[in-house]
Parts: C-alpha cells; sequence; structure tokens
C-alpha cells in the first residue's frame, strides 16, 4: 500500500507553493520525502541540482504541526540549538538569534520557557529557529493545524513577511483551503489516498499581500474552485460515496 | 510553606507527640517502645560517641555503590532494550512480574557466590533498584515526541548526539521517577541485606540490639535511618521540582 501516489512536481525558485488535499492523503509524506526524512520507493528529488536522500541538505527547513520546541531550554537556546549544532561562531548566533526573536516579536520572552508561552507563540519560536538556519526552501507541514481561526490569520501575515524578507522558497502543506488560497502564489491539489496531484492553480496575486486580501473577489473564486475540485476527493477520503442523487 | 504543607507537617507532629504520650503514660510498654525524644536523646548520644560511625559509613557507602550501579546500568539497559524492539517484547513480561520475585530467599546462594562481605549486600540492592530505573528509562524514550526526533534529523544529528541532547532531556522526568525509586530500592535491599547476613552495618546492628534487649540503640538507629532517607529524599525532590518547575510540569 503506498501513501503516495506518483508526483512530480517543480518548485520554482522564490516561489510561495501550498499543497491542499483530503485527510490520509499523503500530503505529510510527500513534504517528509522532498525534506529527505523519508525516502522515496521510486524516482528522485533533487534540491538545487542535488540529490536528496537519506539525510535532510543544508538549505532546507522544516517546520512540523506539532509543537517541536525543546522544554528544557529557554526560547533563546532553543532558537540558537540549530547554529550551535553547525558551530558558528558566538558573535553571529547573537547576531541571528536576536534578529530571529524581534523578527517574531519574541523578544520580551527570549529567556522564557516553552511552557510559559501560548502554542501560536511556541510555534513561532519553531518557525524563528527555522529561520536562523537561513533556509533556501522552506517545508511547513501544517504549521498553523492546532492553533485558533485568529492566531492562524496572523500567522499567516508573519509568514508572508518572512517570505518576502527571506527570499526563501516557501512550500506549505495544509488542509484549509482558505489559507491556502490567501498565502500562495500557486496551490497544488491532491486526490484522495495514494494521494497524486490532480490540479495546479495560480492565484496571480501580488508579492505584497496580506490576510485582507479575503476580502477580494478572486479570493472566493480561488476557495470555490478549490472545493469543486476537492469536495469529491474529500468524500472518498471520508469514505462516503457520491450517491446518484439529482 | 503552603496550607497542604502545614497539614503535612501538622500531621507528622501530631503523630509523633501521640506516641510520645502514649508512651510516657505507660499505655505502650518500656520494653516495647521509647519515646520518640528519648530516642532523639539515644540518637544524639550514639553519635556524639562515635561507635555507630563505622556501621553507618559502610550502610552508605553499600547503598551509594547499589544506588550507582542501578542508575547506570539501569538506564544503559533501558537504552538498549528500547532500540531493540524484539529483544524488548521479548523481556516485557520478565520486567513486568520481576518485583513479585523474593530475592532474600537467595540470599544464602549470593553469600556461597561471593562470601560473607559486601558484595552479595551490594548486589541485593543493585538487583532491587536496577529494573525500576530500567522499566522507567523505557517508558521515558517511548513519551519522546517524533516530532523532536524528526528535529534532529533536520539539525544533521547522529544518533549518540540525537540520545544525550533531544532523547535524554526529553526522557529526565521519567528518569528523575527511576532514581527516586532506585536510592528507595537501594536502600532497602542494603539495609534487609545486612539483617539478614552480616557482621557490620547499620542493619546488621539493629538486629544485634534487637537480639540483646537494647531498646535505646535499636531506636535511635530506627530514627536515624528515617531521618537520613527522608532528607536524602527530600534533597531529590527540591532538585528535581526546581529543574522541572521551568518546564512547566
Amino acid at each position: 500500500m503506498h501513501a503516495l501516489g506518483p508526483v512530480d512536481l517543480t518548485l520554482a525558485q522564490g516561489e510561495f507553493y501550498s499543497v491542499v488535499g483530503p485527510s490520509g492523503c499523503g500530503k505529510s509524506t510527500l513534504l517528509d520525502v522532498l525534506a529527505g526524512l523519508s525516502a522515496p520507493t521510486e524516482g528522485t528529488i533533487l534540491f538545487e541540482g542535488q540529490e536528496v536522500r537519506g539525510s535532510v541538505p543544508a538549505g532546507i527547513g522544516v517546520v512540523f504541526q506539532e509543537d517541536a520546541t525543546f522544554a528544557w531550554l529557554t526560547v533563546w537556546d532553543n532558537i540558537a540549538f540549530g547554529l550551535r549544532r553547525a558551530g558558528m561562531d558566538a558573535a553571529e548566533i547573537e547576531r541571528r538569534v536576536s534578529y530571529a526573536l524581534g523578527f517574531m516579536g519574541l523578544t520580551d520572552f527570549s529567556k522564557a520557557y516553552p511552557s510559559q508561552l501560548s502554542g501560536g507563540m511556541r510555534q513561532r519560536v519553531c518557525i524563528a529557529r527555522t529561520l536562523v538556519m537561513q533556509p533556501r526552501l522552506i517545508l511547513l507541514d501544517e504549521p498553523f493545524g492546532a492553533l485558533d481561526a485568529q492566531t492562524r490569520l496572523l500567522m499567516g501575515d508573519e509568514l508572508l513577511r518572512l517570505w518576502r524578507e527571506t527570499g526563501a522558497t516557501v512550500m506549505l502543506i495544509t488542509h484549509a483551503l482558505d489559507e491556502a488560497a490567501m498565502l500562495s502564489d500557486r496551490i497544488g491539489v491532491m486526490s484522495a489516498r495514494p494521494g497524486r496531484l490532480i490540479a495546479d492553480i495560480e492565484t496571480g496575486w501580488p508579492r505584497e499581500r496580506d490576510s485582507r486580501i479575503a476580502s477580494d473577489d478572486a479570493f472566493g473564486n480561488i476557495t470555490a474552485e478549490l472545493w469543486g475540485l476537492l469536495r469529491e476527493e474529500s468524500m472518498k477520503a471520508a469514505g462516503m460515496a457520491e450517491k446518484g442523487r439529482a | 510553606m503552603t496550607r497542604l504543607g502545614w497539614i503535612r507537617l501538622a500531621v507528622v507532629a501530631g503523630f509523633v507527640l501521640l506516641i510520645e504520650v502514649l508512651c510516657r503514660t505507660g499505655v505502650i510498654g518500656k520494653l516495647t517502645m521509647i519515646p520518640p525524644s528519648a530516642m532523639a536523646v539515644e540518637l544524639w548520644a550514639l553519635l556524639k560517641s562515635g561507635k555507630a560511625d563505622a556501621d553507618i559509613v559502610q550502610t552508605l557507602r553499600n547503598v551509594a555503590v547499589a544506588f550507582a550501579l542501578s542508575v547506570v546500568g539501569g538506564f544503559v539497559l533501558g537504552v538498549g532494550l528500547h532500540s531493540i524492539t524484539r529483544l524488548r517484547r521479548a523481556v516485557d513480561p520478565f520486567l513486568a512480574t520481576y518485583y513479585a520475585i523474593p530475592f532474600f530467599a537467595f540470599y544464602p546462594l549470593l553469600v556461597s557466590i561471593f562470601g560473607l562481605n559486601a558484595a552479595p549486600i551490594i548486589l541485593i540492592g543493585f538487583l532491587f533498584g536496577v529494573v525500576a530505573m530500567i522499566i522507567n528509562t523505557i517508558n521515558g524514550l517511548d513519551r519522546v515526541p517524533r516530532v523532536l526526533l524528526k528535529t534532529a534529523r533536520v539539525c544533521g544529528m547522529d544518533p549518540v548526539r540525537t540520545a544525550l541532547m533531544i532523547k535524554l532531556p526529553s526522557a529526565a522526568p521519567h528518569l528523575f521517577t527511576g532514581a527516586k525509586l532506585a536510592i528507595a530500592y537501594s536502600f532497602i535491599g542494603v539495609i534487609a541485606a545486612e539483617f539478614i547476613m552480616s557482621t557490620s552495618g547499620l542493619g546488621y546492628s539493629i538486629a544485634y540490639a534487637f537480639n540483646n534487649f537494647d531498646n535505646k540503640t535499636m531506636y535511635a538507629l530506627m530514627l536515624f535511618i528515617i531521618t537520613l532517607v527522608t532528607v536524602i529524599n527530600a534533597v531529590f525532590h527540591v532538585w528535581e521540582r526546581r529543574i522541572m518547575a521551568r518546564r512547566g510540569r
């Protein structure tokens, strides 16, 4: 049994790409494979022309849905963790961590432990920890899935700001159609398990944008188009067959 | 101190006071028990005389060795079993039923193997403590969130680094529980073993005093052991609380 069907996908440098699909379609598997956390049964993954296999290449950052903060370290040490592992000199670590703390609005919490923070702030810590590594490709696996609706909208804005500032390529896995429609340059739609990409939608948003585009007519159209593509797939995933009603 | 703390203190103090009154009024006979205040006086005299020093040092050394072996051995064995899934499944029932074995029944066997010295005593303390540490190490490792292990891989960490920098701190609350049990079990094992078949140590001294109707020494030594174990546990507890408080657990 394959979790994921054949997928052919090319990400353009600097684009914001999202993947939506019904639950259990293999979205997270796709991300794990792209990151080098799992090996594909067939085919190859290239990152900047180099094959990805068995390990996560430098230059790729990953943010997960679950709380990945280290409970035993302060916010500052959490964010510096990857830099220290990479053996960077103290002054540069200091500079990058301070910048990331400021960027994510965490400066006042640098000495706090994760247990003292809200879920949204903990996710900011994880994003900051990825940000300081200056990745050229950021993979996010439903990073806002555990957050409430308003926090999600704000975190979406933060993510757009981060994407513009760093110039990194972003791939976001999400089950929230509005989130994909609001944030992305391009959206891939996946089928029910084993997932394949069944559609590719360009949103045409300007680079300077934020959550307020939700009031744009095009936003409603894109969301509706996504749902049109996904409704049947979601029913398949949920075990509900389309009945032949009039 | 919190209100609950005061209540706890009151319960203990009230109990001691009750015993004191019962002894002083003769409800509890002199040959059965001496009053707690007399125990304290006797203990003070005994410690000042230095007569029990050698036994105290010996018991503490045996407990310390048994405890250290339990914690280090239990951690290493726990990590090993956790990484070999099949072996772990195979020995799981043994671990679960381990404490149903009455070890002391085997003490004569240990003496005939190792001789009448510290080795069988330390071994009993170790056998008592080590499995609590193994079980808690495995429990702790089971509960390391998978996302942290993925994060370690994203950081390009090798298995040894991952074990020391991610698994160990993440499992720390469980390791603490294991260590606390190991220290209690080491005390029980060592003192009980000294009691049965030894020629020195605190356990032996209590048994010796008991056999010679030397109630004063016997109760003084009991008070010493209770105080010692309470202090050690309290220190451990405070240390654990201080580390865990920042984690909000």
